[in-house]
């Protein structure tokens, strides 16, 4: 019992560090933010006393929720494409010889050992109305002369899903190396083609590492602003733009707070719902019932 | 026992398996199959046939290609050259989802992410069948395997038997012409595994489809198979009965991978004069045909004379344990009665049976003796006492000598490597004792 206890309390002493990272560094801000968001502004921008609701009367202006819902589909959309893009790649690397593997794995990482705003502008460069991209896709004729493929959305998304995709292969990589591929020999014995076999064994098999893909690509995106403000026009913006703007042009930092704890809220709220409902097995049980 | 014909049993759902017109004894047909896997010879011209119904046995050591032809059935490898047929239907290019046949493999390769009813249904829901009787299906299955209760868990929550019935559950609810079993007990421990060949040869009984097995464990193949083909190096070394490949082994690699064997090496002297065996008493013998053979350091052995054999060839004379008798006395001289003098080395009391080992010049010979009368009447053979060694000359049989190549496939145990015993360590037992 003795040597029992002493594990715990070596267990406790290990973990208290990252513990304490978390609470000083993550729980406390976060929670200070949504402090802030019920306190007033003050003309030299910063914080003043007492409390009130003017920020959340301010969100209700008609501009946020176009923002707000702009900001979820270009995050939804990046998450999708990545791992449309990715689950392939991952398969692949999964199956291809260890030396290969090593060199794939490099040129996945590869845009890492450069700066994210260098890599970014090296985009606006390529899209540019005098870019080498626009000049040669308007030389195939794919492109009309005269349309821009920068300050847009599908700029923005395109230089994002560029950015995020290492982060979904990397977790799908991870779980397709450890997938046992054998199982798809046994989907086929069964009958299964294989795409059917891809879908009901290969896809089930890796799915930690698709939600990974999809937690690591999908929040990231939510709060880009760099992209968007780079490479995006005004019909582009994201939520991220908006809170750069109140926090370093308005000086209005509850405001600022109030957008960010929005931010948060949608993205933790329907997360506590997903994963409660699949703690108490209702969405497994669901799944049953209907005989999938 | 077990039906000859799957042709017009019945199974599960009351449907024939196989149309009755077809010729039954080439339900199954490899025909000059070779693989290579750079410059190894994987499966090497290998043409047999299995017929249906038929529970049918792929033995031999690791790497003698028997998952090779199997996995060619299944659709997972292509030959290099040959055809495979089923039910007289050439099948050597179908991709495996639109072959017949369902696999139950070693490692069960169970889905985890399914339920023990959802891997049963899978085969089924691929198969679009209707929710109805996809549930009558699994439902029966369940039944089949015994493990209604158990329908809703994963295959983690299942012990290693469990998931080995599942397993032949999900292939077999596909109603396969031919069920392929690779290894299907290897990762058993040895008690699950002797239940899950009582249950395996129930099932075959009852669902009467052709079964291919493949193992390298000779216990396995003996107890359940109607037929067994040894393969040695992508080669079918012999193809029989169980009571074929033990009694009449048609090499010494058969020999000794079938169970246990004594092999004396030695040089054929002139065959046996007609006149010799005419003064023997026995009429029967008189027509038969022995050879004499010298060994080095024993006296001359006979030997029944079952091939072509000329005089001065080297060869081995193969006995099984069980064929020899051990005695104190020196047997009473009989026509064609080899006896031999040696020294007991161990002795191993089995109860039903015990194990002597007698040492003879330079071999290590082999005896076991059944015990059919009550033991204890009699004073046992101990530890270092002299007895005799003697068996007919009909239980024994020449075959060519074992290569360095065939002792490494067979793998002696360290102790015995350097004499001339071959002692098989794949199987328990030395016997086919038959399950069914």
């Amino acid at each position: 019992m003795k040597a029992a206890n002493r594990i715990r309390v070596f267990e406790w002493l290990v973990t208290l560090p990252s513990f304490a990272w978390l609470l000083i560094l993550f729980i406390i801000p976060a929670l200070l933010v949504f402090a802030i968001t019920f306190k007033p502004s003050t003309p030299f921008g910063g914080i003043g006393e007492g409390w009130t609701l003017d920020t959340l009367r301010t969100l209700s202006n008609p501009n946020y929720p176009a923002i707000i819902w702009r900001t979820i589909w270009l995050s939804v959309a990046t998450t999708a494409l990545c791992i449309l893009l990715a689950t392939p790649m991952g398969y692949y690397m999964a199956r291809i010889s260890p030396a290969r593997r090593s060199l794939v794995l490099l040129l996945v990482i590869l845009p890492f050992w450069t700066s994210f705003l260098v890599r970014i502008f090296a985009w606006k460069v390529l899209l540019h109305p005098e870019g080498m991209l626009k000049q040669l896709l308007v030389f195939i004729g794919l492109c009309a002369p005269d349309t821009s493929l920068l300050y847009n959305a599908g700029a923005v998304l395109l230089v994002m899903v560029y950015t995020e995709l290492p982060f979904a292969i990397l977790p799908i990589y991870a779980a397709s190396e450890k997938f046992d591929f054998r199982l798809i020999e046994a989907a086929k014995d069964l009958g299964a083609t294989s795409f059917r076999a891809f879908r009901s064994v290969f896809l089930p098999g890796i799915r930690v590492g698709l939600l990974t893909a999809f937690l690591m690509v999908f929040i990231p995106s939510l709060g880009s602003y760099v992209i968007p403000d780079i490479v995006g026009g005004p019909t582009s913006e994201m939520i991220g733009n908006k809170i750069a703007q109140r926090t370093f042009v308005d000086r209005n930092l509850p405001h600022a707070a109030g957008l960010s704890a929005l931010l948060t809220l949608t993205v933790l709220v329907p997360m506590v719902v997903i994963i409660s409902l699949r703690r108490t097995g209702a969405v497994n049980r669901a799944l049953i019932e209907e005989g999938v | 026992m077990r039906p000859e014909s799957g042709g017009t049993e019945c199974w599960v759902s009351g449907e024939p398996v196989e149309d009755a017109n077809r010729p039954v004894s080439e339900f199954l047909e490899f025909e000059n199959v070779s693989k290579h896997y750079g410059s190894i010879k994987a499966v090497d011209h290998v043409s047999l046939t299995v017929k249906q119904g038929e529970f049918f046995a792929l033995l031999g050591p690791s790497g003698c290609g028997k998952t090779t032809l199997l996995r060619i059935l299944a659709g997972f490898e292509q030959p290099d050259t040959g055809r495979v047929r089923l039910g007289g239907e050439d099948v050597t290019d179908l991709p495996p989802y639109e072959r017949k046949v369902n696999t139950i493999f070693q490692s069960y390769a169970l889905f985890p992410h399914l339920t023990v009813w959802d891997n049963i249904a899978y085969g089924l829901k691929v198969a679009k069948r209707p929710k109805r009787e996809i549930k009558e299906e699994v439902a029966k299955m369940l039944t089949l395997i015994q493990m209604e209760d158990q329908a809703w868990k994963k295959p983690d929550q299942i012990s290693g038997g469990q998931k080995q019935r599942v397993a032949i559950a999900r292939a077999l609810v596909n109603k396969p012409r031919v069920l392929l079993l690779d290894e299907p007990l290897a990762a058993l421990d040895l008690k699950l595994r002797q239940r899950m060949l009582i249950e395996l040869d129930l099932i075959h009984d009852e669902v009467g489809i052709t079964f291919l097995y493949v193992t390298h464990d000779q216990g396995e193949a003996m107890s359940l198979s109607d037929r067994i083909a040894v393969m040695k190096s992508g080669r079918v070394e012999q193809l029989g009965t169980p009571e074929e490949v033990y009694e009449a082994p048609r090499s010494s690699f058969v020999a000794a991978f079938i169970g246990d064997t004594n092999f004396f090496s030695g040089v054929v002297a002139e065959p046996m004069e007609k006149s010799h065996v005419l003064s023997g008493l026995l009429s029967a013998a008189v027509d038969k045909d022995y050879s004499r053979l010298k060994v080095d350091g024993l006296s001359d052995l006979q030997c029944y004379n079952d091939k072509q054999i000329r005089e001065g060839e080297d060869v081995y004379l193969s006995i099984r344990p069980e064929k020899m008798r051990i005695s104190r006395e020196r047997p009473k001289a009989e026509p064609h009665l080899n006896a031999l003098q040696g020294e007991v080395e161990d002795v191993i009391y089995l109860g039903s049976q015990t194990k002597y080992w007698v040492r003879v010049g330079d071999y290590r010979i082999s005896v076991i003796r059944q015990h059919s009368r009550f033991l204890l009447d009699e004073k046992p053979i101990r530890w270092f006492e002299n007895v005799w060694v003697s068996w007919h000359a009909d239980d024994g049989f020449m075959l060519e000598k074992y290569s360095e190549q065939d002792e490494k496939l067979i793998q002696l145990p360290p102790e015995e490597v350097g004499e001339p015993v071959g002692n098989n360590e794949n199987g328990p037992a030395p016997t086919p004792e038959g399950v069914a």
